[in-house]
């Protein structure tokens, strides 16, 4: 489904700024896959997720998307078979622009936008009864603008927004990481249930350990610019918040040594 | 009575330019100069064109492809180059000014001897009502044809709004808006947004220019001076009708921008049939939209500042 094969990324490239945010990454994710990935901060797993969306084209590597080469592919042209959700609330929907207008949108992604109507009479029903199912009252405000609405029920629209049309691949980026506790709870549940109703391919960031084990099939973790774990089938199953802290703790210890000296002591006791 | 028709004529023949504006300024929030070049452009290839024999109508919708032509360029340079917006349109509007030297061949033509738009309307109100007729309005002796002129403009802008506000409405014209809106999130949904850009900048400066053609012939001459000031001109429309409109709506905003710049037209002539010394017409629009840009935030802090008073009590 989504074949990714060693990719790079450096950021500012011969600056002081430089930053080989992606390391070469390769990972192959099945059809109706569901992956959490996982990863300290600045381990690159945003960069990851917005190579394969396609917000800069990658310095090295491929990426095939149901067997495409989408590696060169701009954006706009990518969305026609990727569905995203921001970290930011405010990312995924236009504030200016009604609820019903901003789902009208999405329900046109990646298709060709003529001088048809762009809000017909007829989709509005539609509109009530795919917003009803997130128990938001939204049903009944489909005329006010979406900057009016909480960054909960923003998330909420993104996310039925991005797969109103069912994509190939949906992508997460720390889509709760700005909500409060009580509403990341409810947007996960959403997610859950979206995810299994079109048994969509899936990759999810997110900081949460606990998501990671309650969620999906699969788990990878980033750390500088590169996998360093890949858990998946029963392996996955098996895995408990205590071993990831584990494994967290390790790469941190790793960290703080110089990486010379690291591979030594690793020939020496391994 | 009739300055006030006339400037009223002109108020709506501007509106043209205050929509174009509201093209770019609201929404996509591109300060865009090239108009101050492409309301000259129009107006120069539609005076030069007029001249040439060509009719005024087609002459007119030339000048407003020109115009596109100019936005498109202001676009390209922003969207393919990276260049910032202001830039962008002052390189554009530095070039426009040779170009308009070279269309006209001068820097200035006259049309009052030429048959224009407004000789035609002119010349079926002659037909209908009679030479040099006269009506009376509210006690007020007027010329009829004034009249017509008005009401021909009037219609021609309603015609246009009227296009405007379905463009709007269409599904590329929503996701125009929304890339103005949030650009990230309308790419994530397979919008191309630098074709937006040049497509809308190219359709303002479009508007723009057809202003200026329709000016031209409205007063009987192209300038190569005419276009400056225009930008703040067209600004200071918008900025009045949406605080007379207080909804933002698509066609509530294009109504405001056609009712705003009216008004700035009567306001105008109001002020310099009272003394005000037309010198001091820029200096004096520059202050109000300044003023009017800067209003609500200081609305917002003397709220502020009351609100906190109030709890000190
Ligand atoms: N556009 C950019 N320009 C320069 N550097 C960047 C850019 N985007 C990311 N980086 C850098 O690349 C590295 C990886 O960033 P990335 O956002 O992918 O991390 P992350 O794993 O998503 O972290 P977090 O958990 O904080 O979201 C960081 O050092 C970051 O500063
Ligand atoms: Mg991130």
């Amino acid at each position: 489904m989504l074949k990714i094969n060693n990719i790079t990324k450096t950021f500012n490239p011969g600056t002081v700024n430089e930053v080989r945010a992606l390391q070469g990454v390769s990972v192959e994710i099945e059809e109706g896959g569901f992956v959490c990935v996982l990863g300290t901060n600045g381990s690159g797993k945003s960069t990851a997720l917005n190579a394969v969306a396609g917000a800069f084209i990658v310095d090295e590597g491929t990426i095939k998307l149901d067997g495409v080469d989408i590696t060169r592919w701009s954006e706009h042209k990518r969305a026609k078979y990727i569905g995203r959700v921001f970290q930011n609330p405010f990312s995924g929907t236009a504030p200016n622009m009604s609820i019903q207008e901003n789902l009208a949108l999405a329900m046109k992604r990646g298709k060709t936008r003529g001088i048809g109507w762009g809000l017909p009479k007829s989709l509005v029903g539609d509109f009530k009864r795919l917003v009803k199912p997130l128990n938001m009252g939204l049903e009944e405000r489909l005329e006010s603008p979406m900057g009016k609405l909480s960054g909960g029920q923003r998330q909420a629209l993104t996310l039925l927004m991005s797969t109103i049309l069912k994509p190939k691949l949906l992508l997460l980026d720390e889509h709760t990481a700005a909500l409060d506790p009580k509403t990341a709870s409810k947007v996960i549940d959403l997610t859950q249930q979206v995810i299994a109703k079109d048994r969509l391919t899936t990759l999810m960031v997110t900081h949460s350990m606990q998501q990671a084990v309650n969620l999906g099939d699969r788990i990878i973790m980033m750390h500088l610019g590169k996998i360093a774990y890949d858990f998946r089938g029963e392996d996955k199953k098996r895995l408990k918040v205590k071993d990831l802290l584990t494994l967290f703790d390790e790469l941190r210890r790793k960290d703080n040594i110089d990486p010379s000296v690291a591979a030594l002591l690793e020939e020496y006791y391994i | 009575m009739s300055l006030l028709i006339g400037s009223i004529t002109i108020g709506l023949i501007l509106a043209l330019l205050a929509l174009g504006i509201f093209i770019s300024f609201r929404i996509f929030d591109f300060p865009d100069i090239t108009v101050e070049g492409s309301f000259t452009f129009g107006a120069s290839a539609g005076a030069a064109l007029i001249v040439a024999g060509v009719n005024p109508l087609v002459a007119s919708l030339v000048s407003f492809l020109a115009g596109m032509a100019a936005g498109a360029i202001t676009g390209v340079i922003h969207t393919r180059f990276r260049i910032n917006p202001l830039l962008a349109g002052i390189l554009v509007m530095t070039a426009l000014y040779s170009i308009n030297l070279h269309v006209m061949g001068k820097s200035n033509i006259p049309l009052l001897s030429e048959t224009t738009v407004f000789t035609w309307i002119e010349n079926l109100s002659n037909r209908v009502s009679g030479i040099d007729a006269r009506t009376i309005i509210i006690g007020w002796e007027v010329a009829t044809r004034d009249l017509w002129l008005l009401m021909f403009c009037f219609l021609a802008i309603l015609m246009f709004c009227c296009i405007l506000w379905w463009f709007f409405k269409t599904n590329i014209g929503t996701a125009m808006r929304a890339t103005g809106d949030n650009d990230q999130m309308i790419r994530a949904l397979g919008v191309n947004t630098k074709w937006m850009i040049i497509a809308g900048i190219a359709l303002s400066n479009g508007f723009v220019a057809l202003s200026g053609a329709m000016l031209a012939q409205y007063q009987g001459f192209a300038d190569v001076q005419m276009g400056i000031g225009m930008m703040v001109w067209g600004l200071a429309s918008v900025i009045i009708g949406e605080s007379i409109i207080n909804d933002r709506s698509v066609g509530m905003v294009i109504a405001g921008a056609v009712i705003g710049s009216v008004l700035f037209r009567l306001l105008v002539a109001i002020a310099l049939r009272w003394g005000l010394n037309p010198n001091d017409l820029k200096i004096i629009t520059a202050v109000f939209v300044f003023i009017a840009l800067i209003l609500p935030g200081l609305l917002k802090y003397r709220k502020r500042l009351t609100l906190k008073r109030g709890a000190h009590a």
